[in-house]
This record gives C-alpha cells, structure tokens and sequence, in this order.
C-alpha cells in the first residue's frame, strides 16, 4: 500500500492529484461533444492559440485565463473570419492561424519580461501548481460544468441535426459560440496539467475511448469522464514513482485505455468476439 | 388530384413573396413566389444547385434572404419555429449514422422545442413519441441505435420525428432514395393522412415518377419558380425543359 499511501503524504502530490483528476473529468465530458462533433482539430487551434494570451495577461497582472480566453476565442473568430473571406480551405486556415497565434506566443515569451516559464505552458506544471490557479481552475471547472450540464440535450442535438435544432427554433448561433467559448475555458484548464501540447489528448482521447465502447450518449459521457479522471490519476502516480513528464504520463494512459478500447471493445474492438448484427 | 377551394380560402401554410438568397454575392435563389394551403402534398422539382435546399434553407431559417418575405401560417419564420410549425426530415446521406444516439432519443428530439430549458420529457411528451413511432412502424426498435437501422427505417424514425413535433410544414428532402418497398407504400400512406390532418408537405426531389404518384400541386425550380400548380398543368414538356435545360430525365 505505500506506493499508493507516500505520495499523499506531500501536500503538492494531493494538489496535483486532485486537479488533475478535476480537469481529466471537465475534458473528458467535453470530449465527447468534440469527437461527435468532429472538432478535434478546432481543440488543437485553441489550445495552442491561447499562449500569447497567458503572457500578455501575465504581463498585465490580469488572471491568465481571462487572457488565454480572449486569444483562444479570437483564434476561432480569425479562422472563420478567413475561412469566409477566401477561398482557402478550413484545415488549411485552421492549420495557418493556429501556428501564427502561437509563434506570437513563443517570441512574446522571449521579449516580455515575467517570470514564466516556458515549459511550464508548454507541458504543463501541475506538480508546482500555485493557490491561485488551482482557484481558477476551479472557477473554469464549475462554470464548463454547469453549462454543459444545462444545455446537454440542446448540445447533442446540435451535433447531430444542426438544421432540426434550428427548425424548432433553436439558436444555433448561441450553441456554436457557447461550446467554443467552453473549449478556450478548458483549454486553459488544461494546459496547467498537461500544457499546450498535449491538451488536445485530453479533449478527444477521453471521448474517442468512451465511443467505441457504446452506442448510448449519457454512457459515453460517464465512459469518458471515468477514463479521463483514471487516466489522469494514474498519470500522477506513475510520474511520481519513475521521476518522469506528468503530462505525458497522463496522456500516455489515456492512450493506453483507448488502445485496449481499440482492441477489447465488446462491439467495436478489432479483436471482439462477434461480429455486429447487420 | 385537386384541392377543395375551401383549403385555398384559409391561410395558406406557406406564402413566399419574391424572395432572393444570395451567399457572398452569388444568387442561389432570386424573384421566387408561391403559395401552399393547408393540406396539401407539393412536390419540389430542380437539377442540383437548382435551389432546392436554399429554399429549405429559408423556410428552415437557416439562411436570411437578401429579399422578400415568408409566412408560414401567416407569421414570419422566427415565429413559425417558436411554435414548432416546420419540421425538417433529412437525406439519410446528411446523418452520422455511428452517432451514439437511440431511435426513441432520435424521436424525442422533436419534442424539445415544447419542453423547458433542461428538455426534460414529460409524460405527455413520451405519448407522442410512442404514437409517432407507432404511426412509422418503429415501436419494436425504439432502443436501437439509430446506426442499425436500415435507411428505410431510419427515413421512418426521422418522419416520427415531425410527427412527435406536430408539425404542420413538413419538408422532406429525397424522401425516396434508397427507402425499400414497405417503408415507400408506408409512406405513401402517411403523406395522405398528413394531409387530411391539413398538414403541408414540401417533398425536394428530382424523380418525376414519384411526383406524378403522390403529389396534388408541383413547384418547378430553376433558381427561381418557373411554374407551380396543378401537377396535371404543370408538367407539360416546355416547363420541364426551362426546369432541366433541356435534359429531361424520365420524362
């Protein structure tokens, strides 16, 4: 039981244990809106867009998920703003606004004087996370969860049948921009466990795993949110005890369980039993 | 098949009024007008890019046009959504079908504009599922995921869809592709009781076999409505070669 029980006995390991447990369980239920809704690669835009955010808000004295916000926002509104405007197709913008806004991070880093760390953000520093960012993550954590919660039902049905949702007068303008807007939140979120790397792992192999095994979206949810928080929790200890990354160590189980997933799924693994009823 | 004069004498379910769409400049649709009582089975007839789903579009409010005016039921569209009167039953082809998501959930969806903000089915609102399943011939496969249905079955669970919606604009794109036999004559069927029920519906295809079967009234597009009426009138060899440039399929 000591491998279980010494790490708890350092405050930091508890911290880092119970946030990354939080923000594995917020990713992995919105997870399975970005699988459904195919916006694996949008993930990946935000999350790296949101750097030069952190250091201008870091430079500001403002909270650096207000500023992380603003730029992982403006990011989707660049790419639609562009996508629109030309006639350049949307991977390709997705791909060319994402890089800019994060070599705009990479050389505000080298120019603004703070105390950030670069690798920090990159891969996370959920070891050393301090009183005040565990605040925010927490802030982020309860209003993504609130709003997912709420507007579920609406959320899915916009996956599935956009044009139905907007037939029965639902506004799909409002969903689009609230889930975008809940991505830059948990982006960063997540970009202080596993940093901006790996955070796009956290927003779709969650939800990826939980799909193959089900055809029933409120199981996928809880699928998703259990194996991001094992994932996460799993990350922690592995990390502790082989001295090595967190954040890939983390992601590093999340890949695991979705490959046993890809293998072992009762109907849906490669190497299930029956085939499917036609 | 004509209308009683008593069905043109209400408000019409649909009015459009020399409505324009235009998507950055280039005109889908321009100068486009028509009329459709209650009750009444219209077929939509146009090539590709025609303007077939921009009118859908429109009347869905999926897109705003640049001009002219809609009613549906004499109100404009925002207000025919709030009050569930158009339902949209998609092309099989436009749907994850690996979408982890049940027949009944699938059903229920049509429900949601008349439920509170959370969507939390009340007792009435899971009677009209089950009667709309049963009206589609889907009761015995509520709980299977949508995936593994076949297309037929799925045209039907997206019919009970509108049906649990009650609503009385019915738009239906491609209704008869790929749909085997018993789910077309189930159809067939359906589309006669939604309109004896005064509902209206819009069926968007290109197989005029279908048209001359089931509907009274056919609307000729070719970015802008060419002809609409009587079915009998309308398909007369000039309409059909402005509507086709000159490339009349099965005629």
């Amino acid at each position: 039981m000591t491998w279980l029980l010494e790490p708890l006995s350092h405050a930091f390991m508890v911290k880092a244990l119970l946030v990354s447990a939080l923000v594995g369980g917020v990713c992995g239920l919105l997870s399975c809106y970005m699988t459904l809704k195919g916006w694996a690669l949008m993930g990946d835009a935000v999350s790296h867009a949101v750097m030069p955010g952190v250091v201008v808000a870091y430079a500001l004295g403002l909270p650096f998920s207000l500023g992380a916000f603003v730029f992982g926002v403006g990011s989707v509104a660049a790419i639609g703003f562009v996508k629109q405007k030309s006639r350049i197709k949307e991977d390709t913008v997705i791909g060319l606004v994402f890089t800019g806004f994060f070599a705009l991070g990479l050389v505000l880093v080298s120019k603004v004087r703070s105390n950030i760390d670069l690798t920090h953000i990159l891969f996370g520093n959920v070891l050393g996370i301090s009183g005040s960012d565990i605040q925010q993550t927490l802030l982020i954590s309860a209003l993504v969860i609130t709003l997912l919660l709420v507007f579920r039902r609406d959320l899915l049905l916009f996956c599935f049948d956009p044009t139905h949702a907007r037939s029965i007068g639902i506004n799909t303008g409002l969903l689009h921009y609230m889930l975008l807007s809940v991505l830059s939140l948990t982006a960063v979120a997540g970009l202080q466990t596993v940093g901006v790397i790996l955070v796009v792992a956290m927003l779709v192999t969650p939800g990826a795993t939980a799909y193959l095994l089900t055809d029933r979206f409120d199981r996928m949810t809880l699928l998703a949110i259990a194996s991001s928080v094992l994932s996460s929790l799993l990350g922690v200890y592995v990390s502790y005890w082989t001295d090595s990354s967190t954040a890939g160590c983390i992601v590093l189980a999340q890949t695991a369980l979705f490959l046993l997933a890809f293998l072992f799924a009762p109907r849906y693994g490669i190497l299930r039993a029956h085939q499917p009823q036609p | 098949m004509s209308l009683s004069p008593a069905a043109f004498a209400a408000t019409p379910r649909i009015e459009v009024e020399q409505l324009c769409v235009d998507y950055n400049g280039t005109v889908a649709l321009y100068d486009a007008s028509l009329t459709l009582p209650a009750g009444c089975i219209c077929g939509l007839v146009g090539m590709n890019g025609a303007g077939k789903s921009t009118l859908f579009k429109a009347l869905t409010g999926f897109v705003r046009p640049s001009h002219g005016r809609i009613r549906i039921n004499g109100s404009p569209v925002l207000a025919a959504q709030r009050d569930q009167a158009v339902a949209y039953v998609p092309q099989s082809e436009g749907i994850d079908c690996n979408f982890p998501i049940s027949v009944w959930d699938v059903v229920m969806m049509g429900r949601y504009g008349s439920m509170n903000l959370l969507r939390l089915p009340r007792a009435s609102d899971r009677v009209a599922v089950r009667d709309a399943l049963a009206r589609v011939d889907l009761l015995d496969l509520a709980k299977r995921p949508i995936g593994a249905l076949s297309g037929g079955q799925r045209k039907r669970a997206f019919l009970a869809r509108a049906i649990a919606q009650r609503a009385s604009v019915l738009l239906l794109d491609e209704p008869f592709n790929g749909v085997d036999v018993r789910t077309e004559q189930l159809m067939a069927q359906l589309f006669l009781q939604f309109r004896q029920e005064g509902r209206t519906i819009l069926i968007s295809t290109h197989d005029l076999s279908h048209i001359r079967e089931f509907c009274d009234l056919v609307v000729l597009i070719n970015k802008t409505v060419l002809a609409y009426g009587d079915t009998a009138e309308v398909f007369t060899p000039e309409n059909l070669s402005r509507t086709f440039g000159g490339m009349v399929p099965n005629p």
